[in-house]
């Protein structure tokens, strides 16, 4: 693999992280977070929409007139979102429940839509689908972050599996911190990410 | 005095830039300003000289919660049915503690962050350490003083730029964090008495306070007289309405609180109270429950006279002042009333008009222009 492509699959992990960047798709971020499993599986849907709409519309970017491209786009990522919608009622349909609207939601996340209009339309099919899975995954690894404290602080489990339970430390006294629920906190864990990433990548800071 | 002064002025080059130890220099000079008045002089720009500067402000504060810090403990050990002395130094015991942990925690924080920044140490901390364990239910754990308090100086205060500069009052923020986030030990029967044994106190009581019962019933086994001198379960700081009348005088005396503020935060919580009254609904105004009664339990004194003034987190404009204390009081009482599911109104509404001080301001100093162009205006 050439080290350009390379670079769109590993840009959006951190230097041009879509969530902690460039602020797109915190409204999911905070809805689905109380819990580890969702936000995978939200994260991993996401990576599959937005890696099949750049490859489509890579695909399609010199037959579409630019003045029907935003109705071809919807198109294309409403049949993926209900495509994988489909999949996650069939196959772990728990999860989709707690996932509810969501999923459906992923059609107006703000990343799909970007990557498509400012990445896809102007790339070889090859880069565009890498460029979607860069950021699908960049989308995931901070829900998956943001869920792992959540979850861990908020009801004291990783995976549903009582961890502080099993290790006694309610009988020390410590109990769960009920904010870590609400979605404010994931607000506040979201900023302190950037916080951390920005104090390391010091050419991100804005002046 | 002089000895003392030799031995800061000795080991000042040390700590200086460029010095040994020259990285702790904010640290030094917290210490150096904490003990001696600092003799340096402002160089540029308009200022106002007096002999007030933000450490005795602060320090004016923490006297004026002296008369509630003394009762709290004494009410403390008298609602575990103890008397006397050792009533008071039941509570003494129990509120060291957690005074330590908050000075501890927040001066750490302020400290670590001023060090990091290379800023001045700020005294806002003062006030805030010992309003936090005055706020904080009897059984609170030690540990959720600390992280309640942790959690209100980084997010309330340090990342907005430190004292000065907070959009949130750091003490209220502290107590609303540790009620959201540990509801279940924050709320309940008994977390308002102690569980401790210790000088023969009693078992841990229960009870609801006086302003659930004031919620269910329209009526409280404690009379009025009790309510107003403090002889109830509550908060440590917050119980009695005298203790907290006497640190309003001298707040009002040496012009550290606006009289504007506090004065309207109490006429906004009766005039709500009483319009609830007419209207015979909520859960208090539908029982008759006399609309004095709200300044007397609970914490909406406390709040009104050490929290809604804080000079930095309040209104600026004068008249910004009368209609963020009103809305204050107005809106503690509507939650009282409406949802008494939250047992204090007064500290989700001091939050909320923090947030609002500004945009009142903007609004009062627009006005203000537009009025003095239409003056302009006129002569023409």
């Amino acid at each position: 693999m050439a080290s350009k492509s390379l670079k769109n699959l590993t840009a959006p992990l951190s230097g041009n992280n879509p969530v902690i960047v460039q602020i797109l798709g915190i409204c999911s971020a905070l809805a689905v977070t109380v819990q580890l499993k969702p936000a995978i599986v939200m994260g991993l849907s996401v990576m599959v929409v937005t890696a099949f709409a750049n490859l489509v519309m890579s695909l399609l970017r010199k037959g579409v007139p630019s003045r029907i491209r935003i109705i071809v786009q919807l198109v294309v990522i409403a049949a993926l979102v209900i495509l994988v919608d489909q999949v996650l009622k069939a196959f772990v349909y728990d999860v989709s429940k707690q996932l509810s609207v969501y999923v459906g939601l992923i059609i107006t996340n703000c990343i799909v839509m970007g990557r498509v209009e400012a990445f896809a339309l102007q790339n070889k099919p090859w880069d565009s689908f890498l460029d979607g899975i860069g950021n699908g995954a960049g989308y995931g690894l901070i829900l998956v972050i943001v869920a792992f404290f959540r979850e861990l602080l908020g009801s004291g489990s990783l995976f549903g599996y009582p961890i502080f339970e099993k290790l006694g430390l309610y009988e020390l006294g410590y109990a769960n911190c009920g904010l870590m629920l609400f979605p404010p906190m994931a607000l506040i864990i979201v900023g302190c990410i950037i916080w951390i990433h920005r104090t390391i990548n010091t050419n991100l800071q804005e002046k | 005095m002089k000895a003392l002064r030799n031995i800061v002025d000795k080991i000042k080059p040390t700590f200086s830039k460029g010095g040994k130890l020259g990285f702790l220099h904010s640290t030094f000079d917290a210490f150096e300003t904490f003990l001696f008045v600092p003799n340096t002089t402002t160089q540029h720009g308009a200022h106002v000289r007096d002999c007030n500067d933000i450490k005795r402000t602060m320090i004016t504060v923490v006297v004026a919660l002296i008369p509630c810090l003394l009762f709290g403990c004494y009410n403390t050990g008298l609602q575990v049915g103890l008397e006397g002395w050792l009533a008071f130094a039941y509570g003494l015991v129990r509120i060291l503690p957690m005074i330590a942990v908050s000075y501890i925690v927040g001066l750490g924080i302020e400290f670590t962050v001023a060090q990091w920044r290379g800023h001045e140490v700020n005294e806002g901390f003062l006030v805030s350490g010992l309003l936090i364990p005055l706020v904080m239910p009897v059984s609170t754990p030690l540990w959720m003083v600390g992280l309640g308090t942790a959690f209100a100086v980084i997010f309330g205060k340090e990342i907005f730029g430190g004292t000065g500069m907070n959009v949130f009052n750091p003490a209220v923020l502290a107590r609303a964090f540790v009620f959201f986030a540990y509801t279940p030990q924050m709320s309940g029967e008994t977390v308002w008495y102690s569980t401790w044994k210790m000088f023969g106190a009693t078992d841990a009581q229960t009870g609801a306070t006086a302003l659930e019962q004031l919620a269910t019933t329209g009526g409280m086994q404690w009379s009025a007289l009790d309510a107003f001198l403090g002889f109830i379960p509550g908060s440590f700081g917050e119980t009695s309405t005298l203790a907290i009348l006497i640190g309003a005088a001298i707040l009002l005396y040496t012009g550290v609180a606006s009289w504007k503020t506090m004065v309207s935060v109490f006429v906004g919580g009766l005039a709500m109270a009483y319009t609830f009254n007419l209207c015979g609904v909520g859960a208090m105004g539908s029982q008759g429950v006399e609309p004095y009664m709200h300044l007397l339990v609970g914490g909406f004194a406390f709040g009104a006279v050490f929290m809604a003034t804080d000079p930095v987190t309040s209104a600026q404009t004068s008249t910004g002042k009368y209609i963020v204390g009103f809305l204050t009081g107005a809106i503690a009482i509507m939650i009282r009333e409406i949802n008494p599911a939250y047992p204090e109104g007064m500290m989700l509404s001091i939050l909320f008009m923090n947030a609002l001080a500004p945009l009142v301001d903007y609004f009062v100093v627009e006005a203000n222009i537009r009025r003095r162009k239409n003056r302009v205006k006129t002569v023409k």
